[in-house]
């Protein structure tokens, strides 16, 4: 197991993990996302490439209305 | 034909729109549309992670395929934070490089920080955004802005969401007199006749959200601001008569008429 904080929240997930695990974990596959890991982005064509170690700061960003 | 250009791109619509504090995104759409803008800004937030796997999505309300979105860093207090977004908002939005930057220095005023905003724009442009700036009316502000490589200088007309019209008019014509990049009004307007105002002045554009959003019929204010929009840019390029407190000069002709004027010195 490791332990995330994915947007200010800790999880506990199954280690070994990527990117694009912790989105379909999260039910967010096919969305609209951007992520960031511990403050750098991960280009969503490298999501199933990016493994995630425990301690890692993870953000997962949409789209809102906004002005 | 009359068009606005925005990093080398022409938009025939001189009005964009937030989509912020709407009822439901079936209503952003909506005031959206009878806005007739193509610029249409959105906010970077975190997703809710599992609470609302169905949430609905505000881009499939309003596609990037349809609109040109212009992401914004509202919230953001330091350059570091409204950088950090603005990167994931292209990540977000395919690498796409227009935002609208803005970092406020004060949660109860929403008063742009224009330390923080310099320092924000200076990266940006250095990694190939293309930044449509939200700045106070401050005239030198406005032009270090433009000189860093901003592609459009947004000065306020008066507090975001406050609906109090242009406040200082003559700051804003001094902005747009030296300026080579678009103007555009962002924030403060609070109905048709402020963004009327701000097109008769001279700016290229207005951004707008709550005007639209915080009127009783939103959609309905949406297609008066477009009209506002486009009668003040008319106004504008027509070039208005000049002011005078007495003219002299009638409208109508002034011989023939059925019972000529007494002549009041006899």
């Amino acid at each position: 197991m490791i332990s995330l904080t994915v947007n200010g929240e800790r999880r506990r997930l199954e280690a070994p993990l990527t990117a694009a695990q912790l989105i379909a974990s999260l039910e967010l596959t096919g969305k609209r996302v951007a992520l960031e890991r511990n403050g750098e982005i991960v280009p969503r064509g490298q999501l199933d490439q990016q493994p995630l170690s425990d301690g890692d700061r993870i953000e997962i960003v949409i789209a809102v209305g906004g002005g | 034909m009359d068009q606005l250009v925005v990093a080398g791109k022409a938009y025939s619509s001189r009005l964009l729109v937030g989509t912020g504090k709407y009822k439901d995104f079936a209503q952003t759409r909506a005031a959206v549309e009878a806005s007739g803008a193509q610029i249409v800004t959105v906010a970077i937030r975190r997703t809710n992670i599992g609470q609302n796997p169905n949430e609905p999505s505000l881009l499939d309300a309003i596609p990037p395929s349809r609109f040109t979105i212009l992401p914004n860093t509202a919230g953001c207090y330091s350059a570091q934070d409204a950088v950090r977004t603005l990167r994931l908002a292209r990540e977000l939005l395919d690498g796409h490089a227009l935002v609208k930057l803005e970092v406020l220095g004060d949660p109860h005023t929403l008063f742009p920080n224009v330390v923080e905003t310099l320092y924000a724009a200076q990266t940006l442009v250095k990694e190939g955004f293309q930044v449509m700036v939200y700045t106070s009316d401050d005239p030198i502000i406005a032009k270090q802005l433009e000189e860093i490589g901003c592609v459009a200088v947004m000065p306020l007309a008066s507090l975001i969401g406050s609906g109090m019209g242009i406040l200082n008019p003559w700051n804003l014509q001094i902005i747009i007199d030296n300026a080579m990049v678009p103007v555009l009004v962002d924030a403060g307007v609070g109905t048709a006749s402020d963004a009327a105002i701000a097109m008769e002045l001279g700016c290229d554009g207005v951004l707008m959200n709550t005007a639209i959003a915080a009127a009783k019929d939103p959609v309905l204010m949406a297609s008066a601001m477009r009209k506002a929009v486009e009668a003040g840019r008319e106004a504008y390029v027509a070039g208005r008569m000049a002011r005078k407190l007495y003219s002299a000069s009638p409208s109508s002709p002034t011989a023939g008429v059925i019972t000529p004027a007494q002549n009041k010195a006899a």
